[in-house]
């Protein structure tokens, strides 16, 4: 079984989120970059079902981005136990999904994967289109919001969360491209051994150029706050008092 | 052309479907173009009979046995082939858990972008389509360079008040080809989760809890406020992620959808799957220590400081 994982590095919750000169896009020196969270899940699935099948199982963690903001993804990645990593070098700013996504299907057509994880969105772009995008670029089935998943023979099955706590079960042939659901399981943190094997593993590298984008940002802006928004501060107990006078009389909701 | 697709759930037209076919009158307005709206399915008469009430100019139907129940393998070879036939400048649907499933097959498919979870649409020179990036941080206004474009809208982005009543004018059956090859993978029925019982669309106060909190061993301390109050306790995803409360407290997307008189938030940051949970709440109270944490945003109260030092002191006030 080879699994590609497809991760992201994006602005940590922390970071402080400017935007640059450009009006475009964000100052990137102010931000910390690290794995987007439901790669890390994605991962993880991917790394159980290498354990339980077992043979020349191999689990390849992939990264698109420029240099700076995703070697700690890789690292990361490698870590906690992927066999190999691959690289997209990208170092222009691309945003629209199309092209990511032809980017990552040009670089991994010729691995001939049996299944691609990918995280079901990022935490910053928020599209949530790579992972389908790429699976019918490799004409491979494709599913979404996975919350748990069972190999069976030469197809897998996986439980996909609808909407209001509706789910239903697929299966889908081999290739596949499934996006992964956070809280699907616990993923794991790096061990010492790993981290320092890390560095031994094989990481290629391959340069992108991105084609034209069909879609990209005319300008990036604060949301504009619709609501008149009553701001309180001050130290605990004058914000307790606050709260109380609001809950109280305002909006009479104790008494 | 406009074409809006309908989303069948389990019977009814999707919520965000029917907002979509609003927006599609506005486009279809603003644009001075014609509006189609789309069936896809086995049994669309049901659809189709809620569907008499939209004015629009076409309401097409896309029939066939292979897609009674949804695939993303069927539903994107079909959309495809309608969209291939008809040529529709914008193709638009609401941002549900179905539309992200299919519609990114369906922009492979064809090379058509996909713009998707738009709040906004600007139509002065453009138009232009809003969305949020960073985790709601900042938004973006996004201008589509090819002839056609695929979108979905966030809920609320545009209202079913704003709906034109009417009828199509014209009923069209679009000649579906499906062979077994085109639908690789198989879909079980859809099946609901028991859960505890717990209706939080019910509830007038909600106190909600985010990782904020920063440690389940404060759980309590939140709980206590809820009692105090004489509210429901709810959570955001990672809190259900990490185990804390179970899955049937969560709002947002994957969750239940709120509006309480009272939506009262403790280190909830307000990622955009939350905040179309509970955005219709009456009122929004909320407290982070983060001073550009975007549930301010939406919040009527912006208390900026530590929910573990105000939380026990207000408990201890309302007590009193």
């Amino acid at each position: 079984m080879k699994i590609a994982v497809l991760t992201k590095a994006i602005p940590s919750y922390e970071s402080s989120i400017r935007v640059d000169s450009s009006g475009k896009w964000i100052d990137e020196a102010m931000v910390n970059y690290v794995v987007n969270e439901s790669d890390s899940y994605a991962l993880e699935e991917a790394l159980q079902i290498k354990e339980n099948v077992g043979g020349d199982s191999e689990v390849v963690v992939v990264t698109l981005g420029s240099e700076a903001n995703t070697s700690k993804v890789i690292k990361d990645g490698l870590a906690k136990g992927a066999d190999r990593g691959i690289f997209i070098k990208n170092e222009s700013t691309t945003t629209d999904p199309l092209t990511i996504a032809k980017l990552f299907a040009d670089n991994l057509k010729s691995e001939n994967f049996d299944l691609i994880f990918s995280g079901l969105q990022s935490d910053d772009m928020g599209s949530g289109q790579t992972g389908v995008l790429v699976g019918e670029m490799l004409e491979m089935s494709t599913a979404t919001l996975a919350i748990e998943t069972q190999v069976e023979g030469d197809k897998i099955k996986v439980k996909r969360e609808l909407e209001s706590g509706w789910f239903q079960w697929v299966s889908l042939p081999f290739p596949s491209s499934i996006s992964i659901q956070s809280g699907i399981n616990e993923p794991r943190y790096p061990s010492l051994k790993g981290i320092m094997g890390a560095k031994r593993k094989e990481l290629n590298t391959f340069e992108a150029s991105p084609a034209e984008q069909g879609q990209s940002f005319v300008n990036l802006y604060i949301p504009k706050n619709e609501k008149v928004t009553e701001k309180i501060e001050g130290d605990a107990d004058t914000i307790v008092e606050k709260i109380m006078d609001i809950l109280k009389n305002k909006l009479k909701v104790i008494s | 052309m406009i074409l809006v697709v309908l989303e069948n759930q389990r019977g009814k037209i999707h919520p965000f479907s029917i907002e979509a076919v609003a927006a599609g009158q506005k486009f279809a307005e603003q644009l001075n173009c014609e509006l189609s709206i789309l069936c896809i399915g086995e049994k669309v008469d049901d659809l189709k009979s809620q569907a008499q009430n939209f004015k629009a100019n076409k309401l097409i139907t896309a029939q066939h046995a292979m897609i009674d129940m949804y695939s993303a393998d069927g539903y994107s070879k079909v959309l495809s082939d309608v969209i291939s036939e008809l040529s529709p400048k914008y193709v638009l649907m609401g941002h549900s858990y179905m539309v992200r499933d299919f519609l990114p097959r369906v922009s492979a498919k064809l090379n058509i972008p996909f713009v998707s979870d738009i709040i906004s649409v600007d139509f002065n020179g453009g138009p232009h389509f809003s969305k949020q990036v960073f985790n709601a941080k900042l938004a973006t206004s996004i201008e589509v360079s090819s002839e056609q474009a695929l979108l979905s809208f966030q809920s609320a982005a545009f209202s079913s008040d704003d709906l034109k009543e009417g009828a199509p004018e014209e009923e069209v059956q679009f000649n579906v080809e499906l062979s077994d090859n085109d639908i690789k993978s198989h879909s079980e029925p859809e099946f609901q989760e028991s859960s505890s019982g717990v209706d939080l669309t019910a509830a007038e106060l909600i106190v909600s809890i985010g990782r904020g909190i920063e440690s389940e061993d404060n759980l309590p301390i939140m709980q206590s406020l809820a009692d105090a109050m004489g509210a429901e306790v709810a959570s955001s995803r990672p809190v259900v992620d990490m185990g804390w409360l179970p899955p049937y407290r969560q709002v947002g997307s994957s969750g239940q959808v709120v509006s309480p008189k009272l939506y009262f938030s403790l280190g909830v940051s307000g990622a955009i799957q939350h905040v179309v949970g509970m955005k219709g709440s009456k009122n929004i109270l909320a407290i982070n220590k983060d001073e550009d944490a975007p549930i301010f945003e939406i919040a009527d109260y912006a208390v900026i400081g530590d929910v573990l030092e105000i939380v026990p002191k207000l408990t201890e006030e309302i007590n009193k």
